[in-house]
């Protein structure tokens, strides 16, 4: 496969190891914290740990859109398709998922429920077309990468006039979560710097995380998702600390440029606005981190259209998600992992969803003795 | 004859008397199936039989490189070869939905018919049904297969010990991604083919070549990393793979990157993993590629002490990782 075996390419893959080997000082740790998801999967699924140095260290972030979505949303969503009769679309990520008293899309989609696994917006939007005596509604979750899809199925139904289509937004602002990752008072004992986001930069750009780069003295290299891409990002992460810089730096420029995509950013600026407050499992609370439809388009919100009942949302007691996702605690370290919380019986979301930090090292990883893994 | 079925051809009268001659009787009589008694009667053979059943509710019903027709032979007869048996006769079920078109069934049978030929076995008894429009989803197959037991075969997971190699037949993943890229929400164009076929003459030539073969296996749903799973938690072993040596399709490789699947969790229905002593395991690689069905056969990995029963795997990029089940459902009704 052109321009993809390049990018796993052992020969390189071993010589960027040796650069790094040579590249890092003995007498200190670096701690690295891979914001996304895709980036801890790339790590384990090569063995990237296996070609670093003892002391360069992986610490995993919040970057898994599934995972970091609170309980309430979900049991918000599931409410939707039980109560409201709506048929449900969402990304196949979110159908395992347990919400409050481990109730799932799938065990409700068993019950009876109509929730249906798309592929994309269009999906959901073929499904509304197709079925204009029902409500249909989108379950938007994601990152900034997965914003602009949901932006265009909006303007879509709204210039086809579709009555019965509406979406449930949840979607987040990663800038927002690096900063409050940084801010968390019980936060990860130590990080060094930051393998920035990949996919999420093709859009936004690199310029968003300056600010957080300068204000917390912390490196970030915007990385691709291909492993060597990780290795060389690794690379320039311990340079900048050995030599005391905290900049933004691009590895991804294949992809990603300074400023981004415009044409996607007016896009998502013309639907979407920001909320004062958004609630993410692990960081709680966090301002200015999450997006809703704009008042224009208030036909199309389905949190608008149908009233989410009160109810007590919980997570599953001891499961140890939240601080996973801060990077404060690995997986393993979770009393639960590999024993009740498996992927075929998970716990917690970061144990279902294909970019989960405990998925990661179930699937990938768990065969590691816990200090080799940490 | 109607062009779609209705309920009538359930029913056991006239209607259905004349589906089953005019479609089912047509293409795969023989001698047993012919006598049209309630049951296929053949003599018993010395030694030992081997008996497996399989259903299929493949979706969609026609897909690149075969149907539901051809795979519900080679899925029966695939499971007796994989104990070494040569398959000797087949029985049908049939589920047939309301309104499903008559030309299309009959392009079914036609094709079961032509893989049983192909295959040398005989389908000496059948069975129809016919669900209402929407419970059913076109056709849904059954079939049950008996074959006879070559003396001093003895294919068996308990034969399984630390050291042995593992090979697999060909690339895997084929029949999966053939499928998948004929999915109605889904289609994208590829030339990839679903490796559906009749492994048993392969198994045979394998077998003759080195009788000491400790296990066979088809990797079906779940693909090869489910397969070897299985394999390792019930011998007690490890296994370790080299993904340098597994055969993948550059066109498989290719959809697999742009769907985020991963080509050992996917189904394949005409590919065997064999497991022997690390000794013969050469001889049986060059006799596998000596067989169409084997060409690209690889010798991919050795069976470990593990206690932890893993399945490992040395990645290509230099690192090493499991290869764990899959968990829940990658891809629904693909076999």
């Amino acid at each position: 496969m052109r321009y993809i075996t390049e990018f796993r390419d052992r020969a390189l893959a071993e010589n960027l190891a040796g650069r790094i080997r040579r590249a890092v000082q003995p007498d200190r740790a670096y701690h690295f914290m891979e914001f996304c998801g895709g980036h801890t999967h790339a790590i384990f699924r090569y063995g990237v740990q296996d070609l670093m140095p003892p002391n360069v260290h992986f610490v995993h972030g919040p970057g898994c859109p599934v995972c970091v979505l609170p309980v309430r949303r979900l049991d918000d969503a599931i409410e939707l398709a039980e109560k409201h009769g709506v048929i449900l679309c969402t990304y196949g990520d979110m159908m395992r998922v347990p919400g409050t008293g481990r109730r799932s899309l799938i065990k409700a989609k068993a019950d009876g429920a109509d929730i249906r696994m798309v592929y994309s917006t269009l999906d959901a939007l073929k499904i509304a077309r197709e079925n204009p005596d029902r409500q249909v509604v989108f379950f938007a979750i994601g990152f900034e990468t997965t914003t602009p899809p949901t932006a265009v199925a909006i303007k879509m139904a709204q210039a086809e006039r579709l009555t019965n289509f509406t979406v449930f937004c949840n979607h987040v602002l990663t800038p927002a979560a690096i900063e409050h990752v940084l801010d968390a008072p019980d936060g990860p004992a130590q990080i060094d710097g930051f393998l920035g986001p990949s996919h999420v930069s093709a859009v936004i750009g690199s310029h968003p995380y300056e600010a957080a780069a300068q204000k917390y003295q912390k490196p970030v290299v915007i990385a691709g998702f291909e492993p060597l891409d990780v290795m060389q990002s690794v690379l320039m992460l311990i340079g900048q600390v050995n030599a005391g810089r905290a900049e933004v730096e691009n590895q991804y420029t294949r992809v990603v440029t300074r400023f981004g995509n415009r044409k996607a950013q007016a896009l998502v600026a013309e639907v979407f606005t920001l909320r004062d407050r958004f609630e993410w499992r692990g960081l709680g609370s966090v301002p200015q981190s999450a997006l809703q439809i704009r008042d224009n388009f208030a036909d199309f919100d389905a949190e608008r259209r149908f009233a989410a009942s009160q109810k007590q949302s919980r997570e599953v007691k001891s499961c140890e998600c939240p601080a996973v996702l801060r990077g404060a605690k690995k997986p393993i370290e979770c009393k639960l992992f590999g024993a009740v919380c498996t992927p075929d019986n998970p716990m917690g979301a970061c144990m279902v969803s294909s970019e989960g930090a405990c998925a990661a090292y179930f699937s990938y990883g768990r065969q590691r003795a816990p200090k080799d893994a940490a | 004859m109607t062009d779609c079925i209705n309920m009538t051809h359930g029913g056991g009268g006239r209607v259905m008397a004349e589906l089953i001659r005019d479609v089912f009787h047509k293409h795969l009589g023989n001698r047993i199936l012919d006598r049209g008694d309630d049951a296929g009667l053949f003599a018993v053979q010395k030694g030992r039989l081997v008996m497996s059943t399989d259903g299929h509710v493949i979706a969609p019903l026609f897909f690149p490189g075969g149907d539901i027709g051809a795979l519900s032979v080679h899925g029966t007869v695939n499971d007796l070869a994989m104990m070494g048996a040569k398959p000797l006769y087949l029985t049908a079920g049939f589920i047939l939905e309301e309104g499903y078109p008559l030309t299309d069934l009959e392009r079914i049978v036609w094709s079961m018919a032509s893989a049983a030929r192909e295959a040398g076995v005989q389908i000496i008894s059948g069975d129809t049904k016919v669900v209402e429009r929407g419970k059913g989803d076109g056709v849904f197959i059954t079939t049950t297969g008996i074959g006879v037991l070559p003396e001093g075969v003895d294919i068996s997971v308990s034969n399984v010990t630390v050291g042995q190699s593992v090979l697999v037949s060909g690339t895997i993943g084929d029949h999966g991604v053939a499928v998948l890229s004929k999915r109605e929400n889904l289609e994208f164009e590829t030339e990839i083919y679903s490796d559906t076929a009749s492994l048993h003459g392969l198994v045979a030539d394998m077998v003759a070549a080195v009788p000491d073969i400790a296990m066979l296996r088809d990797p079906t749903r779940g693909g090869l990393s489910a397969t070897l799973n299985e394999i390792a938690t019930a011998a007690g072993v490890g296994i370790t793979l080299d993904e340098v040596q597994i055969p993948v399709s550059p066109d498989v490789a290719a959809a697999c990157e742009l769907l985020g699947l991963d080509p050992q969790n996917i189904a394949n229905e005409g590919k065997l993993i064999a497991i022997c002593p690390s000794g013969k395991a050469d001889a049986l690689l060059a006799i596998m590629r000596a067989h169409p069905l084997g060409q690209n056969a690889a010798i991919i990995g050795k069976v470990t002490d593990d206690p932890s029963h893993l399945v490992q795997m040395k990645t290509a990029f230099g690192g090493t990782r499991i290869v764990d089940w899959l968990a829940g459902e990658q891809l629904p009704r693909i076999c």
